[in-house]
This record gives structure tokens, C-alpha cells and sequence, in this order.
């Protein structure tokens, strides 16, 4: 899932203060799942909000929407008919979320409510990691099963570096070495001498370096 | 091995069967070339090439080719150290051929500091590609005169081709698969990390000459004396992949704090000695960190001096 935390009030606030009716608009996916912005949170931020004018002296107008998805156009639909009554939406769902809602009501602002951080796991409550980059060509066949672009902090391709210490990063002893974790997996499988096997220079361009990429299935169109 | 491949006076040496020696400085952080060009003055008559380090632990400094080019100014034999970590393959490419266009002779393939320990931990880290691979694009460049993209290289570069090994670093049974694969990759010398647990590092060798990667790869045991105690137990504790044995630390602790320098240079000294005797050790790569003064002293009292001349 994508991964998001909650900004700071403070920033958020500082988007909104002029507004006179605003609409706090939760994601019940994957926000929801990372306990950031589903509905939950939109009650708390829209709270929050509702404090800050009351002590400001302010009669704002604060509503609260959550989404079933930011980023269909079949869900944003949904707002369509009350959109022009407020002067603001604080967006809680990741980036793509907020994007798709600004884009698709031009003339309203959006503002973001959470930091869209990565896509990654539950690794238990309240605790999420990163396990992908999105690079649009996954070498995780020859790395069992553990992706070194996304967990490896120099992405290497044939590692581990010489940092490596304990199974341990060299950025951070709180930090698994990816290639630490590769190297017992492969031992598990029984394919350590796989190890020896030089990865090819990485064609980067269906990476973020290739510009926005799209995805584009002719069979399942209208 | 006997076949030269470049006009290296380093693989000369190698290649004649000597042990040989090298020494590294760190560029300044400012546009003074004297803060090389003393450094280089002070060893160069004690050792065969001068790597040069290449925005060491991610901190900004004069750039290695520059420097590198300072150092072959003087009529000295420069190592162009070259990390991954701030180029792309397009900016590694333009570079090895500007130092290929100063007749550099040598190169080192690293991957680099992660960026967080330097002075820009805010900054972008690039890791196009690795060191592996970039071992794989130098030795492309030299010997089929192509760059990465296939297109031919009028003049291609003459690059004898080192990379790093670090013995120590976890986990310890992949360390000589690791060489292998770094062998594999076009490795022609191999400098190591600072050698101070010998007995682990004479297990790693053991390994090493148990798949006769000792035949196909020079090696270069890596050294640093210790000023102080106190920098033992920081090389200990807080350089990553760093075995410093506490006996080490015992001894270093165990004189007086003016006689400690004194205890470190001898601790290099045995190191030299005791390491010399070891199959597939082909020479030295003392990294004297601002001490370079003392780089002569360690070379001769090493029995490693005076260096042989080759042409």
C-alpha cells in the first residue's frame, strides 16, 4: 500500500486560515490502513481545524467527506455537486489522491493534509516500511524475494557494500542490511551460488528517469 | 599476468613481481592545490602511485580528478578514486575519459559513504550504477573502446583497474565470493580496508587462495597507523565495517598518551612485516590519514624501501 503520515496542524493550518468553508475529504484505502487519513482522521483533523478558528474567534464552516478512493474518477464524482461550496479541500489521502482532486476540480484548491511517504508493509501495528520504488522492472526474481532498490540506502545491485556490519546498515544500526537479508535468503533457498552472479547495469528509464510513465492495457479499455 | 595491458607504472611493478606500495591523499576542502601537491611531496619517493580520494566519508572537497591531475603535474603516478554515489553513468564516463585525456594511468571503483555522513546528508545520492559495474564500464571502455550506450571511443582510455574489498565487513562467508565477483567484474588490483584483526584477515586470504583468486587479482593489503587510543576506539565503534581487535585497543591504551603515535606506527610496522610473508599479498596500500609525514618512515622500517624502478 501507499504509505502516508500526517503533516503538522500547523502547516495545515497555515493553508486554510483565510478560508471560510472548508471540506477535510479522507481515503478509506490504503490512508485508512497506515491510520493517516480515512475517516478516523478526518474527524480528528477536522476537530482540530474547528478548534483553532473557535480560539481565533472565526465562524468557519468545516465538513467532512472520506472517499471510498482519491484516485477513481467514480469516487470523486461523488463531491461533484457540493464542490462549489467550499472555498478549500484538505485532501488527507496520499499525493495521488489530492493530485487526482485538483485536477479534476480546477478551480478549487487542494491542500495536502498528510506527507505521502512510500509504498510498503504493515510491519506491525503502528509500524510501516518500505518495501518498493515503483521502478517498472523488478529484479526481485534474482534477489530473492528482497528488493535492493527499495532497501538498500545506495540501491546496489551487487552488494552488500563494504559499510555492512551486524546485518546492519552503515546509515543506521536501526536499518537491515538489504543485502544481508538477501544473501540468508538466498541461503535459505539453497541458491547461495547465485550470489556470484553479476547484475546487469540497471535500464533506469522505466524508473522515475524515464519521466511520468503510464500504463496503458488496450484489452481491458472501453 | 605478465602481459601489460596499460602504461601503468603500478601494474609494472605488480607484473615484475615486486611489492608494491601505495599511499593515498585526501583533497582539500578549498581550491589550494599546495594542500596536495605537500602531501605528494612528502611520500613520493616512498611509494609507486598516489590514490587520491574522492569526496571521502561524503564530505565536498577539491574533486580527485583535479587533484589527480596536480599529482601527475609533478611527474607522479596518480589513482583516480571514483565513487558511484554523486555521478551517473553519463558524468563516470565524461570523467574517466577527462583523466584518460591527462594520461592517468590507474582507477579505483568504489561505491562510496552513503551521503548522510558527509556535509550535505540533505542531498540526493545518484547510484546509477555500482562499483561492480562500474569496474565492468572502465574495463568496456579500455578494452573494446566503447561506451556504455555501444558507441565506439576514439582514444579510449588506458586504465589499469583496481576496486575494494573490505575482508571485515558482514557477512564474513560472503567476502571472498565477493572478490570473485568484483574479479569478474575486471578488478585488476584490489586495495583492502585497514588490517587490524590479521588473523581474520589471513582467514579471508586463506579463502582467496583456496579459489586462486590470488592468481588473477593483485592485492593490496590496506593500513592505517593509529594516532591515539582514542582514534583506535573510534575506528572501532563508529567507522562502519572497521575490526579493530581489542587487544589492539589494549595495547594502544596501555602507554603513555605521548608515546601512543609511537605505538601506532610500530603496530603498522609488525603489520607490514607479518603480512609480507602471506601468499597473495602483493604489495600495500598505507592510508596515513593527514599523517602523511610519516608514510617514509613506515615504508622503510616496513623493508619496503627503496622502491624498484621500472619503465
Amino acid at each position: 500500500m501507499i504509505v502516508a503520515e500526517r503533516k503538522p496542524i500547523e502547516e495545515i493550518i497555515d493553508y486554510v486560515k483565510d478560508k471560510q468553508t472548508i471540506l477535510v475529504a479522507g481515503c478509506n484505502e490504503c490512508v485508512t490502513v497506515c491510520e493517516a487519513g480515512g475517516k478516523k482522521e478526518v474527524g480528528v483533523l477536522a476537530s482540530a481545524l474547528r478548534m483553532y478558528f473557535m480560539n481565533q474567534g472565526k465562524d468557519v464552516k468545516i465538513d467532512e467527506v472520506t472517499l471510498e478512493r482519491q484516485c477513481d474518477h467514480e469516487y470523486l464524482e461523488e463531491i461533484r455537486n457540493v464542490i462549489d461550496k467550499y472555498d478549500a479541500v484538505v485532501s488527507i489521502a496520499c499525493g495521488v489522491g489530492v493530485q487526482f482532486m485538483a485536477e479534476k476540480y480546477f478551480s478549487t484548491p487542494v491542500y495536502p493534509g498528510v506527507n505521502t511517504c512510500f509504498m510498503g508493509v504493515t510491519e506491525e501495528r503502528g509500524v510501516w516500511s518500505e518495501r518498493c520504488q515503483g521502478c517498472g522492472q523488478c529484479i526481485l526474481g534474482r534477489t530473492a524475494g528482497i528488493c535492493p532498490i527499495s532497501r538498500c540506502a545506495k540501491r546496489l545491485l551487487n552488494g552488500p557494500c563494504g559499510g555492512s556490519s551486524k546485518g546492519k546498515c552503515e546509515i543506521s544500526k536501526d536499518v537491515p542490511c538489504a543485502w544481508q537479508l538477501i544473501i540468508d535468503r538466498l541461503k535459505e533457498l539453497g541458491r547461495l551460488d547465485d550470489y556470484e552472479i553479476l547484475a546487469p547495469i540497471k535500464d533506469w528509464s522505466t524508473d522515475r528517469a524515464g519521466g511520468p510513465r503510464t500504463v496503458v492495457r488496450e484489452d481491458v479499455r472501453l | 599476468m605478465a602481459t601489460l595491458k596499460t602504461p601503468s607504472k603500478l601494474e609494472k611493478i605488480l607484473a615484475a613481481g615486486h611489492l608494491a606500495v601505495t599511499s593515498e591523499c585526501g583533497p582539500p576542502r578549498g581550491s589550494d592545490p599546495e594542500a596536495i601537491t605537500r602531501k605528494a611531496e612528502m611520500i613520493k619517493d616512498h611509494v609507486d602511485a598516489i590514490n587520491i580520494t574522492d569526496n571521502q566519508t561524503s564530505v565536498t572537497r577539491l574533486c580527485s580528478l583535479a587533484s589527480c591531475i596536480h599529482i601527475k603535474l609533478m611527474g607522479l603516478e596518480p589513482i583516480l578514486q571514483m565513487v558511484v554515489r554523486d555521478r551517473n553513468r553519463i558524468a563516470l564516463q565524461s570523467d574517466i575519459l577527462g583523466a584518460a585525456s591527462f594520461d592517468i594511468f590507474n582507477m579505483l571503483c568504489l561505491s562510496g559513504d552513503h551521503q548522510s555522513f558527509g556535509d550535505c546528508p540533505a542531498g540526493q545520492n545518484v547510484f546509477d550504477i555500482d562499483s561492480m559495474q562500474l569496474l565492468q564500464t572502465v574495463r568496456r571502455m579500455r578494452d573494446e573502446g566503447k561506451f556504455l550506450g555501444g558507441d565506439e571511443i576514439k582514444r579510449p582510455p588506458r586504465m589499469f583497474v583496481g576496486a575494494a574489498a573490505n575482508p571485515f565487513a558482514d557477512p564474513f562467508e560472503i567476502r571472498v565470493p565477493r572478490l570473485a565477483k568484483k574479479v569478474a567484474a575486471g578488478a585488476e588490483f584490489i586495495q583492502t580496508q585497514c588490517i587490524y584483526n590479521l588473523d581474520k584477515f589471513e582467514k579471508w586470504m586463506q579463502g582467496v587462495r583456496d579459489r586462486g583468486l590470488h592468481e588473477k587479482v593483485h592485492i593490496l593489503a590496506g593500513l592505517t597507523p593509529m594516532k591515539s587510543a582514542g582514534m583506535a576506539k573510534y575506528m572501532k565503534n563508529r567507522v562502519p565495517g572497521m575490526d579493530v581487535p581489542d587487544e589492539v585497543i589494549k595495547r594502544m591504551s596501555g602507554v603513555p598518551k605521548e608515546q601512543q603515535p609511537q605505538e601506532g606506527l610500530d603496530i603498522c610496522v609488525e603489520a607490514i612485516q607479518r603480512l609480507k610473508e602471506v601468499e597473495g599479498v602483493h604489495g600495500f596500500h598505507i592510508m596515513a590519514i593527514e599523517w602523511e609525514d610519516k608514510v617514509p618512515e613506515l615504508v622503510e622500517r616496513g623493508g619496503l624501501y627503496p622502491r624498484p624502478q621500472v619503465d
